[in-house]
Formats: structure tokens, C-alpha cells, sequence
């Protein structure tokens, strides 16, 4: 039989339901995969019973003909989503054997469409940074290497277990979330579709907090049309996040395939950065060229204050990541360190519990909200992200969507950026500014660069119409016959 | 501007986060790295806009007064570092 986990989603799922396969199989294929992965560390925690399990209770379901749109496809989940009966962290020490007693919305739409879990993913601790390297479970690794290399790189972040499982075919799709960039940097990272629906669409029930004004949950996956299979299972309104919007799921995989004739694509002018790889500049012309030849029309367009989006971000972000943060208290759960009294137990705890960019985001927050600071900072933050939202406005009062790179560099080695917060946070330039302004972006691999390594473009659309990049997405797909692969070496 | 270790002390302390003393210099100076790349803020005239709160422009919905969840003391305490006879055991608070 052909190696089942080389599938992408929409083909398992074509093969379950022409019974080529039993879910069984291609669960067990995939289970063995991930437990000859380790090298990775992309699952830190591997279900295989649960999985199996789950595969043995597709099958039957199928049999009945009650098959859901993911029934039998095995998934691996990002750590931040709250699994009932299985531990979850973020990724930090602080959440310690957290064993929920819930399930996030959105896993449990996924398990509700039949989706089996193969385990839950590595990433940067309580999704803060952009290689994968806060975790308290170690760095992930990313599958890809450059030419003739074996230096170890990184596959992005945060969701970065998330991407290299996707890329290394340890599970049909993946969850993950996005704050800053932490699906569509990672998946350009590692050659892998990753899409931020719009603020709103993807419940925040059960995924553990950030910064709740900019998180959304989304997938990572090995199409655009696997993309869209996922995120439509994922998304719906959900009584129980006030932030979830109350409007019907379009059928996403219906528009992947579409025709884009006539759309019209803005080109931020601002995106150009200083010292951006030529070859960066070079794959979003082509993509640019690509989207021509599929009939749209190409406009410049001009995001005057995208400059700002990445120093306001680190004011909103870490703000609101201080405030969501202070529930750590060694209370009601996860870890506790005894202290003398009930302050130095609250700051002992916190102190062995958090990661150092995690705390660094704390002070961080703490100081721009504490008193004689707030106007200076937080408001000023909140005025400029307003600013930075006019400009995507303006921008779609003349086109349909914008083209942009994903991220300023290829993947970068492990350890390269860790000496300088600033430098690792403008990973995120270029789709910082799309969670700010809570619209839909989504990355497509659409080429490789001088050492082999997957490049990303990134798609941007008007609130809601995640449709549209779904079509365009497969345009700039089909355009860039990306097939390339990296190379087994774990 | 300048962080100094004191105002990181004082931050920290805002934030329950036990920093050893030898870790308030270092973190003042990247903290002070980070809100001076952060102060190019202040470049932009933001004069009369209205700071955004919430990422869509909805209303918050109203729901019923009613009590939708509880009666779970089990499954609240199943991660409680400390619990007893169905209470939460915290140190000492009221002396």
C-alpha cells in the first residue's frame, strides 16, 4: 500500500470514502510516523490509544453511512486548545499537569466532524515568540534543511509544531492560532498553507488566552483546499465566546478552484522593507505575475502606518498578555511554589512557572498599564491600531484583496535571534498588522530560495471574505506547482 | 526613555514575578531596548482618533440571567494544587 500519511486531507478523506482504506490504517500509519519522529519534537504529548480508538469509532460510523466531513482523518492539535482528559500547557511549565475537564469549541467541532487526534503539539510557550524556542518542552525543529546543511533550523512560531508536523506528514492538517503571525510565519517557514480566519470566526472558548483582542484560531495544512476543509469545521458562533461572530459559515472548499478574473489585488508599497532577501522581492513579483496571468488586475496600494503595527503591537499584546496572565496564581491549578506568606507564594510561583519571554511580556505589559503610563502607551497603542485599520479600509475601498511576502526571511537557524528580542519580533512585519485589524490572511508556499527552503506569500481580505482568498489562494497555488518536499533525515 | 532597575522591582512586583536582584540591570536594559523601539509611536498624529477596543465593531450580547453551569466541585478542583472536603486550600490571607 502506498505510505498513507504522503495524503493530503481531501484525498484521505476521498479515500475513506471509496473504502481504499480503513481510518484504522491510516490512523496507525500516522501514529507509527510520529513515533519515529522524535527528533522533531513537534507532539509533546502523543495519543495513540485515544487515536486508535477514535479511528476504530470513524470506521463504524462510516460503515452506518453517518460519515461527518472529517470523519476518520487524524489531526494533531496545537497545546493551546484545551482537551478534555488530556493534558494541556501552552507549552509552560506554569500549567504543569493541567488536565482540563472541558473541550475547547473548537477541537470539539473538529472531533464533532469526525476527526481523530493523534496528539497535541509543541510551541512557543503560551504562544509567545517566532521560532519555536520558548517552549518548556524543548525547540521544535524544522523538517527542512538547507541545501547540503544538517544545521537544525526553526520552523517558525508559534505554531510551530504545528507547521512541522504538517510538512514532515505527521498528521493530515493541523490547529494552531495566530496572534501576530503565529500560523501564516511558520507555514511559510515550512512549505505549508496556514490561514487566519477573520477575528471572531474561530471560537476562543477553551483556547488558552494571549492576547484576546488579536487571537484567532486557524489551521495549518498541506493545501489550500485541505485549508479550507478545516477551517470550515472549525469556525461557527459560539454562545459561549462573546467575541464569536453570529454569522453562517460559508463553504469554504467551494471556493478554492474558483476564478479570480477580474479580481482586483492591492500591492502595499509600504511592504517593501529595507534588507529584504532580493529573492523575497523576486517571489512576490512572480506571485504578482502569476495572479496577472489568472486574470486579475494588479493596483498599487499605500498602508502609510505599517511601520507602527509592530511597536503597537508590543504594547496591546504584552498588555493584554499581563492581564490575561494574572489568573497563574498557584491556586486553582497548575503549578505552585509555597512562599512565606501569599505575595511571595503569587511571586515565586510565577517566577519558577514562566518562561523568560513570557515574563519579559509581563514587565512589559505591567509598565505600560501601571499608573502614569497608561495614556502614554496603551491609549497611544490603541489610537494607532484605529490608524492602522483606516488604512487597510481606505485600501479595500479600491481592491479585493492584497499581496504581500509571508515573512522577511527564509527559516532561520535555532539560537540565531535569541540575543535580541526586536530582531525576532520583526519576523512578524508583514502580518502583525493583519491581527490588528482583525481581517483574514492566509500563507501559500510558493517557492524556495537559494538554499532550498519554502518561501511564503500571504494573501489579505476584507473582514469576512475568507472565500476569496480560498480562491485566490488556489490560484497562486495551482500558479506555483509547489511540490517540493523536505527530504527525510529524523 | 530609561528603564532603571528600580522601576523593573517595582513592575515586577506589580506583576507577583519574583526577579532575583541580579536579573533587575539586564532586564532594564532590554526592556529599555524594547520601549525605545517602541516610542516611534509617538510619530504618528493620532490627534482625535478614537482608540480601538475590540478588533470588530459588535455589541456585546445579552444573554439570560440564569445560572447555565456549577454544582461540579470535582471537576473544578481536579487540578487544584491543594484542595480539601471540596475546598480550595490557599495560605494564609487575613492574619
Amino acid at each position: 500500500m502506498t505510505d498513507l500519511t504522503k495524503l493530503t486531507l481531501k484525498a484521505a478523506l476521498d479515500g475513506l470514502s471509496s473504502k481504499a482504506f480503513s481510518s484504522l490504517e491510516l490512523t496507525q500509519a500516522h501514529v507509527d510516523a510520529v513515533a519515529a519522529a522524535k527528533p522533531l519534537n513537534a507532539y509533546i504529548l502523543e495519543t495513540p490509544d485515544k487515536a486508535l480508538d477514535m479511528a476504530r469509532a470513524a470506521d463504524a460510523i462510516r460503515a452506518k453511512g453517518e460519515a461527518g466531513p472529517l470523519t476518520g482523518a487524524p489531526l494533531g492539535i496545537k497545546d493551546l486548545f484545551c482537551t478534555e482528559g488530556v493534558r494541556t500547557t501552552a507549552c509552560s511549565n506554569i500549567l504543569g499537569n493541567f488536565v482540563p475537564t472541558y473541550e475547547s469549541t473548537v477541537t470539539a467541532n473538529l472531533w464533532r466532524d469526525g476527526a481523530v487526534m493523534l496528539g497535541k503539539l509543541n510551541m512557543d510557550q503560551f504562544a509567545m515568540g517566532s521560532s519555536n524556542e520558548t517552549s518548556a518542552f524543548g525547540d521544535v525543529v524544522n523538517p527542512w534543511r538547507g541545501a547540503g546543511s544538517d544545521r537544525k533550523l526553526t520552523p517558525g512560531g508559534s505554531s510551530g509544531g504545528s507547521a512541522a508536523a504538517v510538512a514532515a506528514d505527521l498528521c493530515l492538517a493541523a490547529t494552531a492560532t495566530d496572534t501576530g503571525g503565529s500560523i501564516r510565519q511558520p507555514a511559510a517557514f515550512t512549505g505549508t498553507v496556514g490561514i487566519k480566519p477573520t477575528y471572531g470566526r474561530c471560537s476562543r472558548w477553551g483556547v488558552v488566552a494571549f492576547a484576546s483582542s488579536l487571537d484567532q484560531a486557524g489551521p495549518i495544512a498541506k493545501t489550500v483546499e485541505d485549508a479550507a476543509i478545516m477551517l470550515k469545521s472549525m469556525s461557527g458562533h459560539d454562545p459561549k465566546d462573546s467575541t464569536s461572530l453570529d454569522i453562517a459559515v460559508p463553504d469554504y472548499p467551494s471556493f478554492v478552484g474558483k476564478s479570480v478574473k477580474g479580481l482586483r489585488i492591492g500591492i502595499p508599497k509600504e511592504y517593501r522593507v529595507e534588507g529584504m532577501p532580493a529573492e523575497i522581492e523576486q517571489l512576490w513579483q512572480k506571485g504578482i505575475d502569476w495572479l496577472k496571468e489568472a486574470g486579475c488586475e494588479i493596483v498599487e496600494v499605500s498602508l502609510p502606518h505599517t511601520k507602527y503595527a509592530l511597536p503597537a503591537y508590543y504594547i496591546v499584546a504584552p498588555a493584554e498578555a499581563s492581564s490575561n496572565l494574572a489568573r497563574y496564581d498557584g491556586m486553582r491549578f497548575g503549578l505552585r511554589v509555597d512562599g512565606a506568606n501569599l505575595t511571595e507564594t503569587y511571586e515565586q510561583t510565577r517566577a519558577a512557572g514562566f518562561g523568560e519571554e513570557v515574563k519579559r511580556r509581563i514587565l512589559i505589559g505591567t509598565y505600560v498599564l501601571s499608573a502614569g503610563y497608561y495614556d502614554a502607551y496603551y491609549v497611544k497603542a490603541l489610537k494607532v491600531r484605529r490608524r492602522i485599520l483606516e488604512d487597510f479600509e481606505q485600501a479595500f475601498e479600491k481592491v479585493d484583496a492584497l499581496l504581500t511576502p509571508t515573512a522577511p526571511s527564509a527559516a532561520f537557524g535555532l539560537g540565531e535571534n535569541a540575543d535580541d528580542p526586536v530582531a525576532m519580533y520583526l519576523n512578524d512585519i508583514f502580518t502583525v498588522t493583519v491581527n490588528l485589524a482583525g481581517l483574514p490572511g492566509m500563507s501559500i508556499p510558493a517557492g524556495v530560495d537559494a538554499n532550498g527552503l519554502p518561501l511564503g506569500l500571504q494573501l489579505i481580505g476584507k473582514a469576512l471574505d475568507e472565500g476569496t482568498l480560498f480562491s485566490l489562494g488556489g490560484a497562486l497555488e495551482k500558479a506555483a506547482d509547489f511540490k517540493a518536499k523536505p527530504a527525510k533525515w529524523w | 526613555m530609561a528603564i532603571d532597575a528600580a522601576t523593573v522591582r517595582k513592575v515586577a512586583r506589580l506583576a507577583r514575578i519574583a526577579e532575583p536582584e541580579e536579573r533587575l540591570e539586564p532586564l532594564a536594559r532590554e526592556l529599555t531596548g524594547i520601549m525605545n523601539w517602541i516610542e516611534q509611536l509617538n510619530e504618528v498624529d493620532t490627534n482625535g482618533v478614537e482608540p480601538m477596543t475590540s478588533a470588530v465593531a459588535v455589541t456585546l450580547p445579552m444573554r439570560e440571567n440564569v445560572v447555565t453551569d456549577g454544582g461540579d466541585a470535582a471537576r473544578v478542583l481536579s487540578n487544584a494544587p491543594k484542595s480539601v472536603g471540596g475546598f480550595f486550600v490557599v495560605p494564609k490571607v487575613v492574619e
